[in-house]
């Protein structure tokens, strides 16, 4: 077997795994119900979908300065990723955008009814 | 044509859509933020994997921006929604 197609299959399956994931993230976003479910199903292509594409690119174009541009986006979809899941999440809960029977414990309720009188 | 590439083009496809659906639908514009970030890793997984089917590497520098600069979006929206939206 020809090692060319051989690397070509293997980057189209990790394309594949990859386009799977984000399929997965917009079926989550669909059936979920609020803004914190919603944002579990849809940080998982941001960094594991990015990081199944950038292998695949690494496998497919093989050279090594390429490879570390693909380190450097990863790298940076890893520091910023978490930043906007954070920021929503907690603006989330401020709004109230949750369905709180859903909660079986609320950590937070202590620390905020000391702080909401804006 | 690669019967794989057809799959993969399907996925995304179907993917992109679904997530169009969730930014139109809402009902909270925090829910909207939320798709558009799974759009916005869509676009990126499409150009990165345009790159690898097509062996060039032309798309990386707008891989780092976007990856770079896409956060601000969704923080931008949170921080302008605070506290004034009633469910």
């Amino acid at each position: 077997m020809n090692w060319d197609i051989f690397w070509d299959t293997a980057a189209l399956v990790l394309i594949l795994i990859g386009a799977l994931l984000c399929l997965v993230a917009a079926i989550g976003l669909l059936r979920f119900r609020d803004v914190p479910t919603r944002l579990h199903a849809a940080t998982k292509p941001q960094v594991l979908g990015l990081v199944l594409i950038a292998l695949a690119v690494g496998i497919s174009v093989r050279s090594w300065p390429a490879v570390g541009m693909l380190v450097a986006i990863v790298l940076m979809q890893f520091a910023t990723a978490p930043l906007s899941a954070h920021i929503i999440g907690r603006q989330a809960y401020r709004n109230r955008t949750l369905d709180q029977d859903s909660l079986l414990v609320d950590e937070l309720a202590d620390a905020q009814s000391s702080d909401n009188d804006d | 044509m690669n019967p794989l590439l057809i799959v993969i083009i399907v996925v995304f496809g179907i993917a992109a859509l679904l997530t169009l659906v969730r930014i139109v639908r809402g009902p909270s514009i925090l829910d909207r933020a939320v798709a558009s970030d799974v759009l916005l890793t869509e676009v990126l997984c499409v150009l990165g994997a345009e790159m690898a089917i097509n062996h060039h590497t032309r798309n990386l520098p707008v891989l780092l921006i976007v990856a770079a600069v896409g956060v601000f979006g969704s923080i931008a929206v949170a921080r302008f929604v605070a506290r004034r939206e009633k469910p």
